[in-house]
């Protein structure tokens, strides 16, 4: 492929994004089976998600829930009045041939949702004051419907090359909500950072676990370029299989240079479908469309409208939690955090809670931010474990920083203590006077230690003196080693350096 | 022939028992069918095992329902567990449903006796059960014509006394129409007043569960066992359902001073003059008896046909894309490739009818053509109700024929399907406005063919409508003229 960089500034994309996503109800969306991930094939199933003859679907009360809950954290509007549609087309993985779904009446629309502007590397794009750089990207709708079951193509690695398929059908029935965005992001990146935000908020809400690996959330791309300035789309291109957000955006930019080197080269963009491939890290063409597929709509007779009264709306509306975007805004401008760190304490929710609980119990946001996302976060993903998981609690943390904000211990103290708060949890307070790790602070035990040490390497001395300065840090762990680690390091840094000095 | 509540006080007072019952019925069964081929499946069997278990609670002393051993006739488009339910397809023929139908696992449970299964139009789609891939149906009063249908097999089997009740299903007149050329009683009650969890479906808004006696009371005891809310079924009403049979008292119309309306629209053109001429005696005898009778326009009504055969057939080509070989019924054998093995699978299982239907509603579906078939359909049907709506405030129940013409001989219509879908002609409207309806006998042709008389009633008033046909039939003697093929 040729190299499209100069023409890229003279072109931009257009990219809107249609979301899968699983609810992580119990049951399925229109029987009882369970939804469990990972059974054996066939085994989490029911006359009715098999589409049996004679049965009939009933809505779980839940997947309505979700889906208006999703559609109000999305800042959409939602239907009082909704109704399902059954979506004809024959695949052996589809049990009934038409999915139950909604066309022109769907729960919520007229949505958005804000995502960061961020750098290569995801860092957030800030303004001259420091603060985050924002997007509202639209959301066109979102709508209720069934999961398909899934094909195994057997005979062959590929399936252009298999015998025979097998279907499973623990997925049939699955409960889905679509989120359909408006065409509104010009980057892989920001396509990347909306889908992660979409799961932010689906994860934030409990409606959905959201994992790609596992099919939760499944992104399809549509995609076109045109000359900047100009009104008219190009011809829209779709992408499927991409299963992480990396490929989203590699996806994107990838189809970017090959729609620009295209056009550049006279060549005409055709309207279809294209694969991600993740081992040539290319979008190869899977079908070409032509025309739109005609899926026959019309109303699902066998089940009632959708009415959602303002009481039950207004009690749903009363459940939301805070969402990542007010979070993230309140740790800016309230807490004084820089966005990088209220963008990564926010993006799990059981971390920001965390974060926010050890706030309330005293610490002072940075320390508290710095501990969780450094030492302890470290530790977590080292032994794979949640931040809910551990004995320590943000209480037991907001105790530890007040310690070295007193200077009742230093630092480096904290941190030795650490990993036994990490492992088996208490009152740091206590074990630090258990442990006798209480800071020195009196100048003369200090100024003790220091005449200890200065008479204990008078060659050091000597050549400190003669400018070689960098001996400090090795007189300051002298010291250090003296007093047990206990010195204050601040204190003990400034008194070093009278003494040394002379 | 006996009644339910004959046959209930014989089993009581022990005069004979619940088996002795069923093996009679099966005899009678097993000499008829040779003639008649009613059932698809007879389940010997589940019945006698059914009446064994009512005779223990019997001589248990315990006591049993009306229902309690009586033998029952179940149309093939219910499901019944382990017992196959073909809908008289060949793309069915070897379905054995892991579930029970709502309705029959209510009869169950009330301790009927199921015969068996039925034999009907292939997929209910048909007015005379000679669509059924499986069997021609006699009509126990000329064996030479039709049942009528599609719930034809039920119809004839209740009428040559193979069982004493059957259900059967009515989307454009399946019970009405067959009870009507079989001189029975059948009904269709509001649409959502009986569940249809495990009716294979047809076209889902229009399909409603109903039963067939020889008499009025008969199918009010069997309405009230099946009707009720159903939670598998979200289209299913949640309404008390009132002890119908107990509602039946003479002299009714006069006290309740009822207003009888008689749809001017009914007596056109296509009308047999004999139907005509009986259905307006039926109406001068339920003057007599102390009702208000005026005529009623309902000026919508004769967009009922066209309506529906683009509403049933649009439900039904999605209904039945299931049918498709991949995870139950008949596969071709011949199939090369996915789409090979759909279209075979279906060019062989589906008969003509089943097969003109889907194509119709795939076409009234189909984009472009959405707006100007099916979405104007759905606006005449929103029509029609309120002819229904206006014509029910000045008057309790309508009344017109139930079928336009008597049983007509096999094989004359095949070949014509308008003919046969006019048949339907006076059933279909009641459909589409989801109200309840039935047909009782109200006379002979003059080759001694039943005529049926069709009562229609507002929303929910299958009260209304039972007490009516009850009075009726109490000042006549149509439904106690048996079939010769039964003596």
């Amino acid at each position: 492929m040729t190299t499209a960089t100069p023409a890229k500034t003279k072109y931009e994309a257009i990219i809107g994004l249609e979301t899968h996503c699983q609810l992580s109800t119990e049951t399925k969306i229109f029987s009882d089976s369970s939804t469990q991930f990972g059974s054996d094939p066939n085994t989490n199933i029911d006359p009715v998600c098999m589409g049996l003859p004679g049965t009939l679907p009933v809505l779980n009360e839940k997947v309505l829930e979700y889906a208006v809950k999703a559609g109000l954290a999305l800042n959409c509007t939602i239907a009082p009045y909704s109704k399902f549609d059954r979506k004809q087309y024959f695949y052996p993985d589809l049990p009934k041939n038409y999915q139950i779904s909604q066309y022109d009446l769907p729960i919520a629309e007229h949505g958005w949702l804000e995502i960061e502007l961020t750098d290569d590397k995801g860092k957030p794009l800030v303004d001259e004051n420091g603060k985050a750089l924002t997007k509202r990207i639209g959301i066109t709708r979102l709508h209720m419907e069934e999961d398909a079951g899934k094909l195994v193509h057997a005979g062959s690695e590929r399936l252009s090359g298999s015998t025979h398929s097998l279907v499973d059908y623990n997925r049939a029935g699955v409960p889905l909500v679509e989120i359909v965005s408006e065409p509104d992001m010009r980057s892989g990146q920001e396509a990347a950072e909306y889908a992660q935000e979409l799961r932010r908020i689906m994860r934030y809400l409990g409606v959905s676990d959201g994992n790609m690996q596992e099919g939760s959330l499944r992104c399809d791309v549509n995609i076109s370029i045109r000359p900047v300035g100009a009104e008219k789309f190009g011809t829209k291109v779709e992408i499927k299989n991409m299963n992480s957000f990396s490929a989203i955006q590699k996806a994107i930019d990838y189809e970017i240079e090959r729609q620009i080197a295209a056009v550049e080269t006279g060549e005409r963009i055709v309207q279809e479908t294209r694969l991600w491939d993740e081992a040539t890290q290319r979008t190869i063409s899977m079908r070409t469309k032509e025309g739109s597929s005609d899926y026959r709509y019309f109303p699902e007779p066998d089940l009632g409208p959708i009415e959602v009264t303002q009481e039950q709306l207004s009690h749903w509306k009363a459940e939301l939690p805070e969402l990542p975007a007010a979070k993230r805004h309140r740790y800016e401008n309230e807490l004084g955090l820089s966005p990088y760190d209220a963008r990564v304490l926010t993006d799990d929710r059981t971390v920001a809670e965390y974060f926010e609980k050890a706030v309330t119990a005293g610490a002072s946001a940075k320390p508290a931010a710095n501990w969780i996302m450094g030492d302890i976060s470290a530790y977590l993903n080292n032994e794979k474990l949640g931040i809910s998981d551990i004995p320590l609690t943000p209480e037991n943390l907001a105790e530890m920083i007040t310690l070295i904000e007193d200077k009742t211990i230093s630092n480096k103290i904290a941190k030795d203590i650490l990993p036994d708060l990490l492992t088996k949890g208490g009152s740091p307070k206590a074990i630090v006077e258990k442990k006798g790790l209480i800071q020195v602070s009196d100048p003369k035990v200090i100024e003790a230690a220091i005449d200890k040490v200065i008479a204990a390497y008078p060659d050091e001395l000597e050549k400190y003196r003669g400018g070689k300065t960098k001996l400090l840090g090795f007189f300051v762990g002298q010291v250090m080693k003296e007093t047990g680690g206990k010195a204050d390091p601040k204190l003990t840094n400034q008194l070093l350096q009278s003494k040394l000095n002379g | 022939m006996a009644s339910i509540r004959e046959l209930h006080h014989q089993l009581v007072k022990k005069e004979c028992s619940a088996v002795e019952l069923t093996q009679d019925y099966l005899k009678r069964v097993e000499t008829l069918e040779p003639k008649l081929h009613s059932f698809l499946c007879v389940t010997a069997d589940r019945a006698l095992e059914q009446a064994k278990q009512v005779d223990a609670k019997l001589a248990a002393g315990e006591e049993v329902g009306p229902l309690a051993g009586i033998p029952i006739g179940i149309k093939d488009n219910l499901c019944t567990q382990g017992i196959p339910t073909t809908c008289a397809s060949k793309i069915l023929q070897n379905f054995v449903p892991p579930y029970e139908s709502t309705v029959t696992a209510k009869l169950a449970a009330a301790g009927a006796v199921m015969v068996g299964k039925t034999n009907m139009d292939e997929f209910a789609m048909g007015s005379s059960t000679e669509s059924s891939a499986f069997q021609l149906t006699a009509n126990p009063w000329d064996v030479e014509r039709v049942p009528g249908g599609s719930s034809g097999g039920s119809a004839a089997a209740v009428a040559a006394g193979e069982c004493v009740v059957a259900l059967g299903s009515d989307t454009g007149g399946s019970i009405r129409q067959p009870a009507s050329f079989c001189g029975v009683v059948g009904m269709k009650p509001t649409y959502g007043l009986v569940s249809r969890y495990g009716l294979v479906a047809f076209a889902s808004s229009l399909d409603q569960i109903g039963p067939f006696g020889r008499s009025v009371e008969d199918i009010a005891v069997l309405l009230e066992t099946i009707a009720g809310h159903d939670p598998k079924d979200s289209t299913s009403l949640k309404v008390n359902i009132p002890n119908y049979a107990s509602l039946l008292k003479p002299n009714l119309l006069k006290k309740q001073k009822l207003r009888i309306g008689i749809i001017k629209e009914t007596f056109g053109e296509g009308l047999d003059p004999v139907v005509g001429q009986a259905v307006m005696a039926a109406v001068d005898e339920l003057k007599k008896l102390g009702a208000k009778v005026k005529e009623i326009s309902c000026p919508k009504f004769r967009y009922g046909l066209p309506t529906y055969y683009i509403i049933a057939p649009s439900e039904a080509s999605a209904n039945l894309a299931r049918y498709d070989g991949v995870k139950y019924g008949f596969r071709t054998e011949e199939a090369e490739s996915l789409m090979d093995m759909y279209t075979k699978t279906r060019a062989q299982g589906f008969g003509a009818e089943v097969k003109r239907r889907i194509m119709i509603g795939t076409y009234t579906l189909s984009a472009g053509y959405y707006d100007a078939y099916y979405l104007k359909a759905q606006k005449v049907r929103t029509l029609i109700k309120q002819d229904f709506e206006r014509a029910f405030s000045e008057v309790d129940v309508l009344v017109c024929p139930t079928s336009p013409i008597t049983a007509f001989k096999a094989g004359e219509k095949t070949n014509d399907p308008l003919s046969m879908y006019l048949t339907d002609l006076m059933t279909i409207p009641v459909n589409l406005a989801g109200l309840p309806a039935l047909s009782l006998p109200c006379g002979f042709d003059d080759q001694g063919l039943p005529i049926g008389l069709q009562m229609i009633g507002n929303v929910l008033q299958e009260d209304v409508l039972l007490q009516a046909a009850y009075a009726y039939e109490q000042a006549t003697d149509w439904h106690e003229r048996q079939p010769e093929i039964g003596e």
